[in-house]
């Protein structure tokens, strides 16, 4: 039995209206694995990229390194979206990926950030006075936020005299999670994870103290036949999804 | 690696041991009162089976945090937290395994029944007694399972540990968090030789105790 509510009816019929307005001679899917860090502006994009090319977009949300582990061995996923530069690189090198499509989508700020007011100062100078318990951040072996956080704390010779306090996330996420549940009073997060928070204290890393935090995507072997993927990656480089993409507190090349 | 093997291990034996102590009575009187709720408090103690580990440690780490009531006790004594420590590991691992205790010891403590504890109450028996030296000998078989369970649960212990554990070297870092990372760090060759070392100790281990289990219940009355 089929039960459809309303929001789905209307949603549908968005994309019909859509498709016919556009008329594309063949409206496809494309199967995109998106890095979870991305998930909101990844959403945003994919339903202007509807709207604009009539063709579908469906996401899969997870951890870069999980999605490439099961794209080697035969995840039907069309376009890659990572976290990192390094699992791209690696899908091209491999043959997993379309030699020549890897291109940096976006680029992660690093931000120390804290639940408590006042606790970050605008220039990062509480890493310097210690007055905290436990510093969160993303663990650098599985992700580039936590190697910018590490170059960060020793670029400022503060490394050696906080890292009894460091603990580590599994991922940004976690890292982050961390720092919202209280359990570190402070972190080293991504500015799109906090970008919607009013309160707290923060301080915008600047990015002359870390190598960028590039997040690149790549078309896989399996889309290269398909014109849908190949067009949401256009659509992905547009003026249209970058500005969705600087919204979230990434910065575009 | 070393610092992390010994965590493991350190960590499933001291749940191992606390958790038999503290589910001991709780099971003992599971299986004896008579009052209509005690099912109510025997479902509550099988809840962690139900609950992702991930769940149950996200609730452990905000239970630990600077603002949980709980940690608001320990905060004269200068504890802001308990996460990010062996302590925390344990007391999340304890609630991890609660049921893998729990429920063996509960089903040998009923299958002792009345008859023995009675004619120990007849020869002059005290309650105290009458359980140290008729019930535990009795229910031997039930501790074995239980400690086999935990240590076991407690080796493959990850969400739990993944969510409080931060993963600070010698003191929270376990060997499938290591695992986990290396895999997604894309470093397989290592996370296989790891797996395949946890594999063979897990299987000594259980080996080894299955064995005790059967000669303990060999000579089982």
């Amino acid at each position: 039995m089929l039960n459809f509510a309303p929001r789905h009816i209307l949603a549908s019929f968005a994309a019909v209206v859509a498709i016919a307005q556009h008329a594309p001679a063949s409206a496809a899917d494309t199967q995109v694995a998106v890095a979870a860090n991305f998930t909101e502006p990844a959403r945003e994009i994919a339903a202007a990229f509807a709207s604009a090319t009539g063709h579908n977009a469906m996401l899969n949300f997870g951890s870069s390194g999980a999605f490439y582990t099961q794209m080697a061995h035969g995840a039907p996923f069309e376009v890659f979206l990572s976290a990192d530069t390094e699992r791209p690189a690696k899908a091209e090198k491999e043959g997993l990926g379309v030699p020549g499509t890897r291109f940096t989508y976006a680029i992660g700020q690093l931000v120390l950030y804290s639940t408590k007011p006042g606790l970050v100062d605008n220039k990062g100078a509480v890493l310097k006075s210690g007055n905290f318990e436990k510093i969160s951040i993303a663990d650098p072996i599985a992700a580039p936020y936590g190697v910018a956080a590490e170059e960060t704390m020793k670029k400022l010779g503060v490394d050696a005299a906080l890292a009894p306090k460091i603990v580590k996330g599994t991922s940004i996420t976690q890292a982050y999670q961390f720092v919202a549940t209280g359990a570190a009073e402070l972190g080293f997060v991504a500015l799109s994870q906090v970008i919607g928070e009013t309160g707290g204290s923060r301080w915008v890393v600047p990015a002359n103290l870390h190598t960028p935090i590039d997040q690149q995507a790549i078309l896989l072997k399996t889309g290269d036949k398909n014109p849908a993927a190949r067009a949401f990656l256009k659509f992905l480089k547009s003026g249209k999804a970058k500005a969705i993409i600087t919204r979230y507190g990434y910065q575009v090349r | 690696m070393n610092l992390v093997i010994a965590t493991t291990i350190e960590l499933a034996i001291v749940t191992t041991i606390l958790l038999l102590l503290l589910a001991t009575p709780l099971a003992w009187w599971l299986a004896r009162s008579r009052r209509w709720w005690k099912e109510i408090i025997g479902a509550v103690a099988a809840l962690p089976l139900v609950l992702p580990p991930t769940v149950i440690g996200f609730y452990v780490l905000i239970a630990l945090g600077p603002d949980s009531p709980l940690m608001v006790l320990f905060q004269p004594f200068g504890i802001r937290t308990l996460a990010f420590t062996f302590t925390g590991l344990v007391i999340g691992s304890l609630f991890y395994s609660l049921p893998f205790a729990v429920q063996p010891l509960r089903t040998a403590f009923e299958a002792v029944g009345d008859r023995p504890l009675e004619i120990a109450a007849t020869m002059g028996a005290g309650p105290l007694d009458r359980f140290l030296h008729v019930a535990v000998p009795l229910s031997r078989r039930g501790f074995m399972s239980a400690a086999i369970l935990v240590f076991a649960h407690t080796i493959g212990e990850f969400g739990v540990v993944l969510m409080i554990g931060g993963a600070i070297p010698g003191k929270t870092e376990v060997l499938s968090t290591r695992i986990y990372q290396l895999v997604e760090s894309l470093q397989f060759g290592q996370a296989h030789e790891i797996a395949a070392g946890l594999i063979i100790f897990s299987f000594l281990a259980l080996f080894a105790m299955l064995l005790i289990e059967r000669r303990i219940g060999g000579i089982r009355p």
